[in-house]
């Protein structure tokens, strides 16, 4: 079974209240912008995370990518607000 | 000379501007980036994308090296909790001219800021804490290097 690992970080990571975690892998064809509208129903946590997708920002195996690309066979996404680092 | 550090450790900035002064170039710049204690502010975690801010920083550093005719380069950033006044972030470049020197340490400091996944959370004097938001500004300063 290929598997995903999922990251949050900062107010995301706070809402879910786990740093990550790993789920079998939705498909290469599935749009980040999709999982997201499904995990948002797992919990309450998830819920205020994703409420509004325009705030976040993912990364697929270490590169940032636009909500809209697909997963393809990544093996890790990462889900954060925009950066605020320097 | 390269070189970039991500952790919980101040750093010595005197001592890495030092180190590129010594690579024979004419021109040595630098920026420190320090916690600022505004609107009651006492403390400051930052978190960050351990793979991540690795692998986006030496990018970053190959970029400034390609566009410009650097000597050396020193990025450092910490992480963890910090205090008003502690210094976050130093950025120090050296060449055999000023203009190189100057604008690539601007380069590097307006994209670490706007690629490098750090996440600032502030906590404030009477108990509240918020995570900074980012900010158009910061996107604007990092678009005009094109």
């Amino acid at each position: 079974m290929e598997t995903l690992n999922i990251l949050y970080f900062a107010w995301v990571r706070e809402a879910i209240g786990k740093d990550g975690e790993q789920i079998e892998h939705p498909g290469a064809e599935m749009r980040i912008i999709d999982l997201i509208a499904m995990l948002k129903e797992k919990g309450a946590g998830y819920a205020e995370a994703f409420a509004n997708p325009e705030k976040l920002r993912a990364a697929i195996d270490h590169a940032f990518v636009p909500l809209d690309c697909v997963l393809g066979h990544a093996s890790e996404l990462a889900l954060f607000p925009p950066v605020t680092g320097g | 000379m390269i070189e970039f550090r991500v952790g919980a450790d101040d750093f010595d900035a005197a001592d890495l501007i030092a180190r590129l002064e010594a690579l024979g170039g004419g021109a040595v710049a630098s920026f420190t980036g320090i916690v600022r204690g505004d609107d009651g502010l006492v403390s400051m975690r930052l978190d960050h994308y351990p793979a991540m801010t690795s692998a986006q920083i030496s990018t970053l550093i190959d970029k400034a090296m390609e566009r410009w005719p650097l000597l050396g380069v020193a990025v450092i950033h910490r992480v963890g909790l910090l205090s008003p006044g502690d210094r976050i972030v130093f950025v120090g470049t050296a060449s055999r001219h000023r203009a190189a020197a100057l604008e690539a340490c601007g380069y590097l400091i307006d994209w670490l800021k706007t690629s490098a996944p750090f996440w600032k959370k502030e906590v404030f004097a009477d108990g509240t804490a918020r995570w900074v938001q980012a900010r158009a500004e910061d996107d604007a300063a990092r678009d005009r290097w094109g």
